[in-house]
């Protein structure tokens, strides 16, 4: 088979498959439970450090003193 | 030591431009080589001059590098108004054609100067908004100063050297006639240079983030980033004829050439000039209506959506042309389910507001965003029904494609813009407030205004033309000649070039207001330098 046929039919079965899969696997991701709690603390994001940057530790920071 | 690197690069590229800027095959290249010649010589010398002087290291890692954001907000603001002021005098020229001065044929006239509008607005304007609010908000959602140094700054400069190297290669004939590819391959090489800078820059600020999660203006910033690479790359694929020459040929032929190019053509619609304002979107609304977006779930499945299905739009440029049914059925389809993420999109912008719909009677700068958010919604309304065939049959080629596209530019992409730099101007400058919210309000109603006139016109006139052409008579012979649709175009081409000065008016007024934010407007007093949370 020339190349083309085979792209062609790799493209109309296997990837569509994957590309629908993965696009469905996001919709359902989203509503996981406990999403919405985390999502709310994510949206927030602009609000916090809008003057400066997170101050630098010593040690690597975690994300809970990224907050402070 | 790496000053001896950059002497040693430099010197090369300055005797090659010197070399070219002789054996130069046309005026576009001699006038390009010159100009490099130029530049890198200057930069030559001023790194030469600062070369084994001792390094001052200071530690900046705990403020934000904003240098390069005002730098890209002036750019904007002049862009746009070049820009602007371009476009409104092509508009003069279709309705008055003497405006084609003779003295200046083969370089301002309508064909040259076409271009020179189209990649002012889209990639000097919007490209320069795009680059200083992305480096803006990837900061603060990252809680993180941006990685690389002086790399945004080579982006920054890098990026105004590749619109004037593009603008004034379309007015000397340096042009490889893509739309909106359009410049030639030299200069498509040093923006795919300055483009992956962008992408290193942007993505080392990501990586080093200090919050958990990336928020969501950054996910459309960076799809707007990659695919506006790939993008560039697949439908700039030339062989130079010379290397001291600005012609190029292209590696693709025919209907697959044509396909390429609106697969270009119409994702830097989605991935410029909508994924990438969205990202502002995400960011700057919620910021001014201080409340967070409306729904982040949405904004998930938004983002996933939208960049899945864009992707394959492309083909509805092509509709009854060389290009297979299939395709073109499948460009069509496709452009017609983008309501879905498009609306979904747009509703999440609005709803943002709700509880706070007052700031609409009180914040000129809300009601710019909103009605941004309106137009975003009106044009990818039109948009798909633009790509259903049959009405692709009475639309294509006419003005109402014209008016589409400005409906979505001006109306979305330009009031977004205007909208973030009034919000970013004052917080930049460290000023209190801007200057004057009356003339926000002014800049308002002469942009809507601007634009209602521009797109009512060019729907008459474009549907009028798809009439006019199509219109055989009892023995089916077309009724109308070419120039009889041009001869009954003059009145509404007067009314789109008067909508064109007022929105141009409306920008000057922003300017102004600006530069006076800048000079006059209080001081902020001193900021806290310690972050402090938003509960």
């Amino acid at each position: 088979m020339e190349l083309y046929t085979v792209l062609r039919q790799f493209a109309d079965s296997w990837m569509l498959l994957l590309l629908f899969t993965f696009f469905i696997g996001i919709v359902i991701w989203v509503f996981r439970p406990g999403a919405s709690k985390e999502y709310q603390d994510t949206a927030n994001i602009p609000f916090r450090h809008a003057d400066a940057p997170a101050p630098q530790q010593d040690k690597p920071a975690t994300s809970k003193e990224a907050r402070q | 030591m790496s000053n001896y690197i950059k002497l040693i690069v430099l010197g090369l590229v300055v005797l090659f431009a010197a070399i070219g800027s002789n054996y130069a095959r046309d005026l576009a290249y001699q006038v390009h080589a010159i100009l490099v010649m130029l530049i890198a010589g200057g930069l030559f010398i001023w790194t030469l001059r600062n070369t084994d002087e001792p390094d001052i290291l200071v530690d900046r890692s705990a403020e934000y590098m904003d240098d390069v954001i005002r730098y890209g907000v002036i750019a904007t603001a002049f862009w746009g108004v070049v820009g602007f002021l371009a476009g409104t005098f092509i508009a003069f020229q279709l309705a008055f054609p003497t405006l084609n001065f003779e003295w200046a044929q083969g370089y301002l006239n309508f064909g040259r100067l076409r271009p020179l509008h189209t990649s002012a607005v889209i990639f000097a304007f919007g490209g320069n908004a795009l680059i200083a609010t992305s480096f803006y908000v990837v900061q603060r959602t990252s809680a993180a100063r941006l990685w690389g140094g002086n790399l945004a700054w080579f982006v920054f400069w890098g990026y105004q050297l590749f619109i004037v190297l593009a603008a004034t290669g379309y007015v000397l004939g340096g042009t490889q006639s893509k739309e909106y590819a359009e410049p030639e391959w030299y200069v498509d090489l040093w923006l795919t240079i300055v483009w992956v800078a962008y992408l290193a820059v942007y993505l080392g600020t990501i990586i080093k983030r200090k919050e958990p999660h990336i928020y969501v203006a950054n996910w459309f910033y960076l799809a707007f980033i990659v695919t506006v690479a790939m993008l560039h790359l697949v439908n700039n694929m030339t062989i130079p004829v010379s290397i001291w020459g600005s012609k190029s040929v292209i590696v693709w032929s025919g209907v697959q050439d044509a396909m390429i190019q609106w697969w270009y053509g119409h994702n830097a619609v989605g991935f410029f000039l909508t994924a990438g304002f969205l990202g502002m979107m995400y960011y700057f609304i919620p910021k001014q209506a201080e409340r967070p977006v409306f729904s982040y779930k949405l904004s998930i499945i938004h983002f996933w959506a939208l960049i899945f299905l864009y992707i394959w739009a492309g083909p509805h440029h092509l509709h009854y042309t060389a290009l297979p049914d299939w395709a073109s059925t499948l460009g069509m389809v496709f452009s017609i389910v983008l309501w879905m993420p498009s609306w979904g999109g747009m509703i999440n912008g609005l709803m943002t507001l709700s509880g706070a719909w007052d700031k609409l009677r009180t914040d000129p700068i809300i009601r710019m965003m909103v009605i941004s958010v309106g137009f975003y919604g009106m044009s990818t309304f039109e948009g798909p029904m633009m790509s259903i065939r049959a009405v692709n049959s009475l639309s294509h080629y006419t003005d109402w494609t014209i008016g589409h596209v400005h409906s979505g530019a001006l109306g979305w992409n330009g009031m977004i813009t205007f909208g973030a730099l009034y919000y970013l101007v004052p917080v930049l400058w460290k000023r209190e407030r801007l200057y004057s919210l009356q003339m926000v309000s002014w800049h308002f109603w002469l942009a809507t205004i601007g634009i209602v006139l521009y797109a009512a016109s060019m729907w008459v006139t474009g549907i009028m033309e798809g009439l006019m052409w199509r219109e055989v008579d009892a023995n089916g012979f077309l009724v109308n000649s070419f120039a009889d649709t041009v001869a009954a175009k003059f009145p509404m081409y007067v009314v789109r070039g008067l909508g064109g000065v007022l929105f141009l008016a409306g920008s000057v007024i922003m300017c102004y207001n600006l530069w006076m934010t800048v000079r006059k407007a209080p001081a902020r007093e001193a900021s806290l330098t310690v972050a402090v949370p938003a509960e």
